[in-house]
């Protein structure tokens, strides 16, 4: 299915969960955070959360900043 | 410590908050951090580049034991700043939050009408609110009203090193809000940090002249030194300005008199 990852359209297992789609993409779930549709999806909803077709999704990190 | 000061439930002793931007590379920034004393960074929230493997080395080099204070910069409106300001809380699982709603991208001047707005949300949200504003009592006194734990008014624009610009309106903030009151950017070199502190400022937050300085980590000593020196300026009272002499030796008992 086709979602918009970090703002670019992209092709990612039918039925994924977020803990399943951080598992696709190698990232460590304990450094990201993640943004479903402009909801914050918190770490224990990781497993329950699934995605779906279309959905926006943000994976966020810290970076160095002022 | 018997100067400490807090913010909500957290208690500090250095008054130098620091960014963790602009620095020529991590091990740098690591010793400068040290090097300033500060027990709060700031850091920003950003898209993992995902073409990139391996974990984001940027905490790695933050030591251990410092506050992570978690930025809403470069955002324009009150909900991008509020959506930032969640995952930031998800990444640090804490609730402190530097917000910005910036208002112009030459000057990076904040929109203060958003950020009033992004501060009711945010603190109804259980953030322990920190809000980057103009230097503009008014403002100040609507983000005290909005629940917000301190005031950050700026000295000058972000990364600009013109010093404390308007000394006078932080003095009026100081005198019109409860709140902390921390300058928050503008500072160039380690006298403008003294002289925020001599106004009465709670602590100064910086970056650039940090990490752009020539050797960031003897600036950092210097700006530790500097906020150090302001204060203690601050405390012990400064004298008032005279505009003719006032002796130091007696005038008296001179020879061939």
């Amino acid at each position: 299915m086709q979602v918009r990852l970090n703002g670019e359209l992209r092709d990612v297992p039918d039925d994924s969960t977020v803990a399943g789609l951080l598992l696709h993409l190698g990232v460590k779930a304990q450094r990201v955070a993640v943004e479903v549709n402009e909801s914050v999806v918190t770490k224990d909803r990781y497993e329950a959360h699934r995605i779906g077709p279309g959905d926006s999704i943000e994976i966020v990190a810290f970076v160095g900043g002022g | 410590m018997a100067d400490g000061w807090s913010i909500g439930e957290h208690r500090f002793t250095s008054r130098l908050l620091v960014g963790t931007g602009k620095y020529p590379d991590f091990p740098t920034m690591q010793r400068a951090l040290v090097a300033s004393g500060a027990e709060v960074v700031t850091v920003a929230v950003r898209r993992l580049d995902l073409s990139k493997t391996g974990p984001a080395s940027l905490l790695e080099w933050i030591p251990k034991g410092m506050k992570l204070l978690p930025n809403t910069a470069a955002c324009f409106t009150a909900d991008e700043a509020i959506r930032t300001a969640r995952l930031g809380r998800e990444l640090e699982m804490g609730d402190l939050v530097k917000l910005e709603v910036i208002g112009d991208r030459r000057t990076l001047f904040p929109d203060v009408e958003g950020l009033v707005e992004a501060s009711k949300v945010l603190v109804k949200e259980g953030f322990t609110v920190l809000p980057y504003t103009n230097d503009d009592p008014v403002t100040a006194k609507k983000l005290e009203d909005a629940g917000c734990a301190a005031v950050m008014p700026l000295g000058a624009p972000i990364g600009s090193g013109l010093g404390i610009r308007n000394p006078y309106n932080l003095r009026i903030i100081m005198e019109t809000v409860k709140i902390p009151v921390l300058v928050d950017a503008g500072v160039g070199t380690a006298s403008d940090a003294a002289v925020a502190m001599e106004l009465g400022a709670v602590a100064v937050l910086m970056n650039t002249a940090i990490a752009e300085a020539k050797d960031p980590v003897l600036m950092a000593e210097a700006m530790k030194a500097a906020i150090e020196a302001g204060r203690k300026a601050y405390l012990a009272g400064r004298i008032p300005m005279k505009l003719h002499a006032a002796a130091s030796s007696p005038m008296s008992g001179l020879i061939g008199s």
